[in-house]
């Protein structure tokens, strides 16, 4: 009689192994980029016609910056896990993993893809908005880094229990809108600081509140997705 | 230790009502267990239950004599073929395989991948997109999918649903294979599907 | 029985009290009633304003409590104490922004501003919101309640950060509030006591009507738990 081999995987090679498989499907089927992407530029082009020559002032391009990241965010992170339910793949990944390697992987998913539509939604906009001018560039970028971050920990736990629900479009930003409000502020905060030139030490609070949302939503979510993710 | 696996007192409801209660077997090695009842009488439920997927409303599921890993455990030591068990179609069999590797922590081993489709039948097909393929083939990408890792417990759900002669042939044989090795547990209506069996559940009589 | 009367009469004692206490400009008699600057007989919105704001806290934080607890023990009742609370929550946050918008139109000269407390009465209005379209959503009662829970728990935890947050906002975005300046009320004896009292009656309100609505929605549970079990699944 063979003798019984204990798999002793480890739970970051699962981690990886769900980011690889979200990323590799991505690819192939492109429905989140491509949705990212016209949502991006097509937001964009919507305010240079509303603009027209004049710009606006830095506060209110700082607003309207992260406001188009919001609104690209909640048409984009909400599909790692609503994909899994509508094509009954959900309880293969119960089957296969634990709750905390699947959120994990999900979460570096989400955060591989806000980062990019970040990148890319910051170039265009100094590229083609009048009037965005950032001073301080090393406020602008942590503020960034940190902010996308933020977003996909908020975006993520939010989306796994807007999956397990039956209207799903609608209801992502309603319950995100809340809990994201928060960051969103503190980001536009600094944004603005970014613009007006302030000093970097200034802005030392906002990223205190940016690091400390971000600890407590992940450390929160990784308590709680066990009860959204099981039955 | 020896391999075990068992189940006290299960009891599900659902939506308040019961579906069943008072299940409990303790089914040790090299034994293979039988659970039958009508449509509707839960035995899907009971498998996922099983598996670890669903929990029970009240009582528990245990498998002893295998180090898993810490936690729930069950991921490691299971495998499923079910209905309700989708494979994800834009992968090949060959990638779905390996995900089912990779995913438990294991080295991709394209050897082992390529000898489980060798098995059921797939070698030929095995980079097509599981989107391109048949209902039967489907199914025998689950039992490649199930055994990647050599659980020693199986469990299988309506285990020939969709095969046609030669499939069910390579089922039968996996089923005795499994048998000598590790648990065998089948849920169907058919009792042609099963040529032996040590225990029986039935859900007909468990409500 | 006898609670039910005693609250009823208390609170409407509040009420007269609140509205018809003279307000002068010394107050002497024992129920006399200072005048604010600028808000003269619109303070008296105070009394019915801060309780319901009060309670939307309250009840928010009881409708998290009940949550966890319902994710421990999976008991159904557990679940219908949340929900209750959160639906009176809902009601006392609405009456709060709307009483409070009506305060800021007299103390600062419009409805909305955006200073500290107004908004967070509106977020937590918007989660509320949130709270009840996620309940409506989800079919399957176990799943409903776990996921209200989990919700409720992540919009508590983030809720604190606007507490930090907002004095950094005001700090640079907003002009001074025209008159008031503080929107502190400064309270004499007479009015404190009306104030507590009044705190003391609606958080009585709340208590009664949350277990009202619990009771029959304990009922409701019951009558489901019994069809259930007979039939066979």
């Amino acid at each position: 009689m063979r003798q019984h081999e204990s798999v002793r995987g480890s739970w970051g090679s699962s981690v990886l192994a769900i980011l690889r498989k979200d990323w590799q499907s991505e690819l192939r089927t492109r429905y989140a980029i491509s949705a990212l992407l016209m949502f991006v530029i097509t937001t964009i082009s919507i305010i240079l016609f509303s603009l027209g020559s004049e710009g606006a002032p830095a506060e209110v391009l700082s607003g309207m910056l992260w406001v188009v990241i919001f609104f690209a965010a909640m048409s984009g992170l909400s599909r790692t896990f609503v994909m899994e339910e509508e094509r009954g793949t959900a309880m293969t990944l119960q089957l296969l993993a634990p709750p905390s390697a699947v959120y994990f992987g999900k979460l570096l998913f989400n955060l591989v893809l806000i980062a990019g539509v970040n990148l890319l939604t910051v170039a265009l906009y100094s590229l083609f908005i009048n009037g965005f001018i950032i001073k301080t560039a090393s406020i602008f970028i942590i503020t960034i880094t940190l902010g996308s971050i933020g977003f996909a920990a908020a975006a993520t736990i939010i989306a796994a229990i807007i999956a397990r629900a039956s209207t799903k479009g609608t209801l992502y930003p309603v319950l995100s809108f809340p809990i994201l409000l928060p960051l969103l502020l503190t980001v536009i905060n600094a944004t603005r600081l970014a613009a007006e030139g302030a000093f970097f030490e200034e802005a030392y609070g906002e990223f205190q509140i940016l690091i400390s949302y971000i600890v407590v939503v992940i450390a929160t979510s990784f308590i709680v997705f066990d009860f959204v993710w099981k039955d | 230790m020896d391999l075990a696996l068992a189940a006290k007192n299960l009891k599900k409801l659902f939506n308040w009502r019961v579906i069943f209660r008072d299940i409990s077997f303790d089914v040790p090695q090299g034994k293979t267990l039988l659970i039958t009842g009508r449509n509707g009488s839960g035995k899907s439920t009971l498998v996922k239950i099983i598996s670890g997927v669903l929990a029970p409303t009240s009582g528990s599921v245990s498998i002893s004599g295998v180090a898993a890993r810490k936690g729930d455990g069950r991921h490691d030591v299971l495998g499923l073929v079910s209905p309700y068990l989708q494979m994800y179609d834009e992968f090949s069999a060959s990638e779905n395989v390996q995900f089912a590797l990779a995913i438990r922590g294991l080295k991709p081993d394209g050897g082992r991948v390529d000898e489980l489709l060798n098995r059921v039948g797939l070698y030929e097909r095995r980079n097509d997109a599981v989107r391109t393929y048949s209902s039967g083939m489907k199914q025998r990408v689950k039992y490649a999918f199930a055994l990647a890792h050599r659980p020693p417990v199986l469990l299988l759900d309506e285990p020939m649903s969709n095969l046609d002669a030669e499939g069910i042939s390579i089922v039968r044989d996996i089923m005795s294979r499994q048998r000598n090795e590790g648990i065998l547990v089948v849920a169907t209506n058919d009792l042609t599907d099963i040529d032996h069996y040590d225990l029986r559940v039935d859900l007909n009589a468990a409500t | 029985m006898g609670a039910r009367i005693l609250l009823g009469v208390w609170l409407t004692i509040v009420v007269i009290l609140g509205l018809s206490l003279p307000m002068v400009a010394q107050p002497q008699q024992w129920y006399d009633l200072p005048i604010i600057p600028g808000l003269e007989e619109k303070a008296r919105i105070i009394f019915f304003h801060v309780p319901t704001a009060w309670l939307s806290v309250v009840a928010f934080i009881s409708s998290m409590i009940y949550g966890i607890r319902y994710l421990r023990r999976r008991n159904p009742e557990d679940d219908i104490k949340s929900a209750s609370a959160a639906g009176l929550g809902f009601l006392f946050c609405f009456l709060a922004t709307v009483t409070g918008a009506i305060w800021a139109k007299f103390s600062w000269g419009t409805y909305w501003n955006w200073d500290p407390r107004q908004t967070s009465i509106f977020v937590l209005l918007l989660i509320y919101g949130a709270y009840f379209a996620l309940r409506s959503a989800v079919e399957v009662e176990e799943k409903k309640a776990a996921l209200s829970a989990v919700y409720a728990i992540i919009a508590a935890v983030t809720m604190p950060f606007f507490m930090f947050i907002m004095p950094r906002i005001l700090a640079s975005l907003h002009p001074e509030p025209i008159l008031n300046t503080q929107g502190k009320v400064h309270m004499n004896i007479t009015m404190l006591v009306v104030f507590l009292s009044s705190l003391a009656g609606f958080t009585g309100l709340y208590y009664w009507m949350w277990r009202l609505q619990v009771r029959m929605r304990l009922i409701e549970l019951s009558d489901a738990q019994k069809l259930g079990e007979h039939s066979r699944g």
